[in-house]
């Protein structure tokens, strides 16, 4: 047999990822059928949050939006980079208060509630409505 | 030519308050510091009405609420989180990036080709952070890091208007330089401007006129690198890693004076092990830990201000070593017949938590024979996270619970039970 030598490998000069192919393959026993499937976990905050450091959490009060199934008590997901559609549900602050609304743009600018009981919103003349950010999803618990 | 900007919130702590309450818009605003001692922060409403930086709350109360001000005990916690949000912001639109406080970072400019594009980017990073934060920032741009601080001012100044200025022609930094007074420049000072007037430097200007050699004969390296600045040669770079904390202190004014060593010593016990916390999330251990008390300047009784440290022989981040030697600190500096109102602990001398220098004599004088835990640390660390108070003998409990002033804010996004509300 011959031999050729082709050079020195240091462990320094291995990927990192190397290294777990030979921590696996150490301990005695069947290694494990599922350590190819490296999943990670389901995560809630990726599913449900697109741009964080945009989304901010809100709590709602009232029973106004329940025909969109938001309820009271949900915690809204509202993620102020998108932009505001016509028929986007938005937190927008009326007043000085914030309120979580259909946002209808035409014919007339108004805040929708989903709630037959409620009356809808026109926004008058000279009355300042700023909208916060676009509600992506609402948590209802149950529990 | 390489840009660089410096984006700065305005009035951030003030700015803050304002993004979950609409209602406030304009109303004038002050946040005091810990303990509602004096003011931290104004809006700009409350900057016009004459409310000047650092003074006493209690000098002005009564006037500027009178007036219809509002006025908010400070909430890092809100703070904080704005801030990394806005960082985070910011850290997409850049290559480069210096965080340098809670509320300022350069950016590099690198990618733009042209420097007439960067007015343009400064208006778009500036409506993209106040679209997707909420808070307002005005950005300066110039070739060195100095004159982006000019331009920043400018931007400032320029009320009412994009909230963004460029320094890159020649001709614009002149400009910008004849109108700005020598002791405005970023590290230059009023202690330095009497000593420049002398050699009939008034303006910005001035200063970026004078002879190199005669600076640096005169003052020192660090001012003609602020002259080398003006003349946009870049002589400080962006730094992007974080130094690590040279020190660490916590300090806190008193609600009620204190006159006896009795009381003193359970709030410098709060103060060590807080410091301590913030000494191991920050992976250091120190070598020094100092004890500051003071009497109260706004008040006509006799001044005292005492200060004294405790130097360990082996660096340590374990709460109870740090507590003796504030202890000791605290007996070494405390003298009777004063009225105390202020006191804090520094913790300095730091090394990495890695390196471990095993002293021959293992703190064994002075009774501080002590055997280390790391894992101890750790998870009195995690059940303080978890809101599950646990504190030591020498801690005075009672001031643990959140003082949730009338005036403090809601944590608005870093707390379940103080999210904002919408109807």
């Amino acid at each position: 047999m011959i031999i050729h030598y082709l050079g020195t490998i240091s462990a320094d000069d291995l990927p990192a990822a190397f290294i777990r192919f030979f921590a696996d393959s150490v301990s005695v026993g069947f290694p494990s059928p599922a350590g190819d499937y490296l999943d990670s976990p389901i995560d809630l905050n990726k599913y449900l949050i697109k741009n964080n450091v945009a989304t901010f959490l809100v709590r709602v009060s009232g029973q106004s939006m329940i025909d969109a199934n938001i309820a009271d008590q949900a915690i809204l997901i509202v993620d102020r980079s998108l932009k505001p559609k016509h028929g986007s549900i938005v937190v927008a602050s009326l007043d000085g208060d914030f309120v979580c609304k259909r946002l209808q743009l035409k014919p007339r600018l108004c805040l929708l509630p989903e709630n037959p009981a409620y009356e809808p919103i026109y926004i008058q003349h000279g009355q300042e409505l700023d909208i916060m950010g676009t509600v992506t999803a609402a948590i209802n618990q149950f529990k | 030519m390489n840009l660089l900007a410096l984006v700065d919130c305005d009035n951030f702590y003030a700015s803050c308050e304002r993004v979950f309450r609409p209602d406030l818009k304009k109303i004038p605003i002050v946040v005091l510091s810990n303990n509602d001692g004096c003011v931290i922060a104004r809006s700009k409403e409350a900057k016009s009405m004459g409310i000047g930086m650092g003074v006493p709350w209690f000098k002005i109360k009564r006037a500027y609420l009178a007036q219809g001000g509002r006025v908010f005990s400070s909430n890092f916690a809100l703070y904080g989180d704005l801030s990394n949000r806005v960082m985070h912001v910011l850290s997409g639109m850049s290559q480069s990036m210096e965080i340098y406080s809670i509320d300022e970072a350069f950016l590099g400019l690198h990618h733009l080709q042209d420097p007439r594009d960067a007015y343009a980017f400064g208006i778009h990073c500036r409506s993209t952070v106040h679209q997707w934060v909420g808070v307002p920032v005005r950005i300066g741009i110039a070739p060195t890091k100095t004159l982006a601080k000019v331009a920043s001012h400018i931007a400032k100044k320029r009320n009412g208007g994009t909230g963004v200025a460029c320094l890159h022609t020649a001709g614009q930094i002149k400009r910008a330089l004849r109108d700005i007074p020598a002791h405005e420049v970023w590290g230059v000072g009023r202690q330095l401007s009497s000593q420049l007037n002398e050699l009939g430097v008034i303006s910005a200007f001035d200063l970026s006129e004078v002879d190199i050699s005669l600076i640096r004969k005169k003052f020192s390296v660090v001012l003609e690198r602020t002259v080398r600045e003006l003349r946009g040669e870049p002589c400080l770079e962006i730094q992007e890693k974080n130094a690590p904390k040279k020190q660490i202190i916590v300090s806190r004014s008193f609600k009620t004076r204190i006159n006896n060593q009795e009381e003193l010593k359970p709030l410098i016990s709060n103060f060590a092990a807080r410091a301590a916390e913030k000494l191991r999330n920050e992976k250091q251990k120190c070598s020094k830990v100092s004890v500051l008390i003071a009497t109260s300047p706004f008040e006509k009784t006799s001044q005292y201000r005492g200060f004294a440290s405790f130097q360990f022989s082996t660096p340590t981040n374990d709460t109870r070593s740090i507590l003796l030697g504030a202890t000791k600190a605290l007996n070494d500096s405390f003298k009777g017949n004063y009225i105390y109102a202020k006191a804090g602990v520094l913790l300095s001398s730091f090394s990495c938590q890695e390196v471990e220098q095993q002293s021959l004599f293992q703190d064994m004088r002075d009774g501080l024979l002590l055997q280390p835990s790391a894992e101890l640390m750790q998870c009195i660390d995690l059940l303080n996270q978890e809101q599950q108070q646990i504190y030591f003998a020498s801690q005075h409990p009672e001031s643990f619970a959140r003082v949730q002033t009338k005036m403090m804010s809601p944590r608005y996004t870093t707390n379940w039970h103080e999210l904002p509300t919408a109807s």
